[in-house]
């Protein structure tokens, strides 16, 4: 199946439809998203509402159960082929980093390269270098993950993620399980990767992030999408009283 | 008391370091921390104390002091005060490390052992940049060397029947290819288990609770009493091989049970990530999950490897002489005797030797692959 309906704007990610349940319990309910290259979207919402599964579908970490999700031109089934295709695509960072803490962090950055993509172990490590300049830790190359501080761990999994060179980069929560005083560094980090065009999808409560990058901002809730908007609407005004709700609770401290 | 010293102010990150008080640290501190805590504590030591007073001295003049170490028969350990009489040990140790391999061809199996020691010394070597391949080549190839070395029958070898094969070296080979066989075979069984294909699921876990469900002296039984019956006649295969095969499948079980355990302490978010980046499952598996369940569970492994070391011994109920079998036979020999304790106490000793040497490597292994806090 190819994107036929859509070919005019070039949407690099589409879910129509998707719908997904854990055991009886529905937790996406008709989720509809088209995301266009080099857009930035921020998902928001209350715990428990299905935001961090909606991007797990995208690269089948959960498998939806309804509906079709297409990724650059390839959907999204069971057919392995497909899914390992669209993974070298999509990159993910998650909420507690995930590091290998076997490897250190340039083997951690090159064994995807390497194993996945057949590049010579010399290039992937020369790519590795520049990434880990780029997310300004290049001299922490040679340690293991545990060596290092939370902040440091999760843009090194940034920097793992963008070895692949993927299209789109997912992101779940990366500053949820940071210390406050490393929040700025990650974020900082994922504003440079906005401003060079990458597609980006984060979950994030971070609204200043949201306000900062964000060409999007859409409100999840019970597993639906209630709301959608850029930025400056969304946050000066809100449609939804759950939107509204939710907002006052998240800015009122 | 100290209260009356003044206490002089110092700006902050100016305080210099002071040496512990004396009470809590060296040879007084150790003793009152460990040894005199408490009341109970100082009865217990002294009377420890005494017990080690009252068994040491004895023990050691038997074992060392007024011990025989040579002569020809039972009349030289025949002295009065005499201690262990090790030359017994002595005038059998040849048979208890070879059993009936015969004489004039024991450099067969010295060969192979000197050989394997000689491959393993790289592998030690922190500059030696080849160790996968000799790793490799010492499990598939030199298995082959080694048998063809021990057992011959061509290019000019004489054979020796595995019959006659015993002692330490039988031991040592059965418990060489069990433990190389059960662990590739334990976590393929264990991945099957977790497997999400059903068929594959369901046939490890019966595998599993089978061999893990019968004690391995019946499965020694049936593999050398039972099953030649159901053979067809002429095709009865080597005993040796039987129980070897026996061996390797009952601890297989039980190492698949203990990788499990690992696989189950990596966090999911590792098979996320790795899946994340587009590693197969095989991959993800070698690269990311494997190597740190194996070693998570490496005290698990040992534990294993060493019960399977001691079980070897169990295979002189069907007739094969390994060390224990060898060294009861020898004790009821007539020319020696009454020698039964220091036959066992070598025995013991032997086998101590080997089983603390894998404990102590595996503790040696562990810190070498830590890498840091694990979160």
């Amino acid at each position: 199946m190819t994107n036929d309906n859509n070919s005019v704007q070039e949407h690099i990610i589409e879910m129509n439809a998707v719908h997904k349940w854990y055991g009886s319990f529905h937790v996406l309910k008709d989720v509809n998203l088209q995301v266009s290259k080099g857009e930035r979207i921020v998902i928001c919402g209350p715990s428990g509402s299905g935001k961090s599964t909606a991007i797990r579908c995208i690269n089948h970490l959960e498998e939806h159960q309804k509906g079709q999700i297409i990724v650059d031109g390839t959907e999204l089934t069971g057919d392995l082929k497909h899914i390992e295709k669209i993974r070298q695509e999509v990159g993910m960072v998650f909420q507690h980093f995930n590091l290998f803490p076997h490897l250190t962090i340039l083997e951690n950055l090159v064994l995807a390269p390497i194993w996945v993509k057949k590049m010579p172990r010399k290039e992937a490590e020369e790519i590795g270098m520049n990434y880990l300049e780029r997310v300004k830790i290049p001299e922490q190359a040679k340690k293991y993950p545990g060596q290092l501080s939370g902040g440091q761990q999760q843009r090194v999994a940034i920097a793992r993620s963008l070895c692949m060179s993927p299209k789109v980069m997912l992101f779940d929560e990366p500053t949820s399980a940071l210390d406050p005083e490393m929040i700025s560094e990650v974020l900082d980090v994922m504003v440079e990767l906005a401003e060079e065009g990458m597609t980006m999808i984060c979950v994030t409560h971070e609204m200043g992030f949201a306000k900062k990058v964000a060409n999007r901002v859409i409100f999840m809730d019970a597993g639906q999408i209630i709301e959608q908007n850029d930025p400056h609407e969304f946050f000066d005004n809100p449609q939804h009283e759950r939107t509204q709700l939710f907002l006052s609770q998240i800015i009122q401290h | 008391m100290t209260v009356t010293t003044e206490t002089k102010k110092y700006e902050l990150g100016h305080h210099p370091d002071m040496a512990p008080p004396l009470t809590t640290t060296g040879l007084i501190g150790w003793l009152r921390t460990n040894l005199f805590s408490s009341y109970m504590n100082s009865v217990l030591t002294i009377f420890v104390l005494y017990l080690l007073y009252l068994y040491i001295p004895p023990l050691i003049e038997w074992l060392f002091i007024d011990a025989i170490w040579s002569g020809g028969s039972r009349e030289a350990c025949e002295v009065d005060g005499a201690g262990a009489c090790w030359a017994f040990i002595n005038s059998r140790f040849s048979q208890f490390m070879y059993g009936f391999y015969p004489k004039d061809l024991l450099w067969r199996p010295n060969t192979a052992g000197l050989l394997l020691i000689a491959l393993m010394v790289p592998l030690f070597l922190k500059s030696f940049n080849y160790k996968w391949v000799l790793g490799g080549f010492i499990l598939i190839i030199y298995p082959f060397i080694a048998f063809y070395l021990i057992h011959g029958g061509s290019f000019g070898l004489e054979t020796v029947e595995t019959n006659k094969w015993g002692g330490l070296m039988l031991t040592l080979i059965l418990s060489g290819v069990g433990i190389v066989a059960s662990l590739p075979i334990g976590i393929v069984l264990a991945l099957g288990r977790r497997s999400e294909m059903p068929i594959v699921k369901s046939l490890s876990v019966v595998y599993i609770e089978f061999w893990r469900g019968v004690p391995l002296i019946t499965v020694l039984f049936m593999s050398s009493v039972m099953l030649p019956l159901f053979l067809p006649d002429g095709s009865d295969f080597d005993k040796l091989l039987r129980a070897m095969i026996g061996i390797i499948m009952f601890q297989s079980a039980y190492m698949a049970e203990v990788v499990r355990g690992g696989l189950q302490a990596i966090p999911k978010g590792q098979y996320e990530a790795a899946s994340a980046l587009g590693l197969s499952y095989w991959k993800s598996m070698g690269f990311i999950v494997l190597p740190q369940a194996l070693k998570l569970v490496i005290p698990g492994i040992v534990n294993t490897f060493i019960a399977l070391f001691k079980d070897t011994t169990l295979v002189l109920i069907i007739g094969l002489f390994d060390l224990l079998a060898i060294i009861q036979q020898a004790n009821s020999d007539s020319a020696w005797l009454g020698f039964d304790t220091e036959g066992y106490v070598f025995a013991a000793s032997v086998f101590w030797v080997f089983c603390f040497s894998m404990s102590r490597y595996s503790i040696a292994l562990e810190a070498k692959l830590h890498t840091g806090h694990k979160r």
